[in-house]
């Protein structure tokens, strides 16, 4: 697939879903820590979440790294908007604003 | 810093200090810690975690500097860099 055209299936994922991860492995079997990470504070913060498994779709794992600017996965969206890998995840988490932010966008009940 | 640095982690310490000119900077290299997972080669040099503290990236968001210490490393990223993690204020 040409780079814009996976672009575009990018775009079509973050604005289908509300909260969609990339991540490697699967929510049920993360295949890397980082990943593992993000899938554990979105499961305790109790929000629905898409996801797609980059080691299964090489175009995605390529493209979605030019696509959000950002060399490395996991990669989290909500509402269409780029938050960032683990470490912002964790940070946001970690202080409440990650929550907060769900509970704004009416994700999760407040 | 206790430990002298080389390879990578020099370099990246070098790439971050030239570009924020840091009031504090620790680059660890977390590699042998990932030995045998995705990403992780032979030789290691795959898997690092800095903590900055720079004026120079204070005023960005939280994306933003993760994104200007991601640029300044690029080189790194494109020659084997396979995961970093960031502390940066």
């Amino acid at each position: 697939m040409s780079e814009p055209a996976v672009h575009d299936s990018i775009q079509k994922l973050i604005e289908e879903n509300p909260v969609m991860l990339f991540m490697k492995g699967t929510p049920a079997f993360p295949q890397c820590g980082f990943s593992a990470t993000v899938v554990a504070i979105l499961d305790h913060l109790g929000v629905d979440y898409e996801s797609t498994n980059v080691l299964e779709d090489q175009d995605i794992r390529e493209g979605v790294k030019s696509f959000s600017n950002w060399p490395t996965i996991p990669q989290l969206y909500v509402k269409g908007e780029f938050l960032g890998g683990c470490d912002i995840a964790k940070e946001m988490f970690q202080s409440g604003e990650l929550k907060t932010l769900l509970e704004e966008q009416g994700l999760v009940e407040a | 810093m206790a430990q002298e640095l080389t390879g990578r982690a020099a370099r990246i310490r070098d790439a971050l200090t030239r570009e924020f000119s840091p009031i504090e900077l620790h680059v660890r290299d977390e590699s042998h810690l990932h030995a045998g997972h995705a990403g992780a080669a032979p030789g290691g040099e795959t898997h690092y975690a800095v903590v900055i503290r720079s004026p120079a990236l204070e005023k960005l968001s939280r994306v933003g500097r993760h994104r200007a210490i991601n640029a300044a490393l690029a080189q790194e990223f494109e020659t084997g860099l396979h995961a970093l993690s960031i502390d940066a204020s």
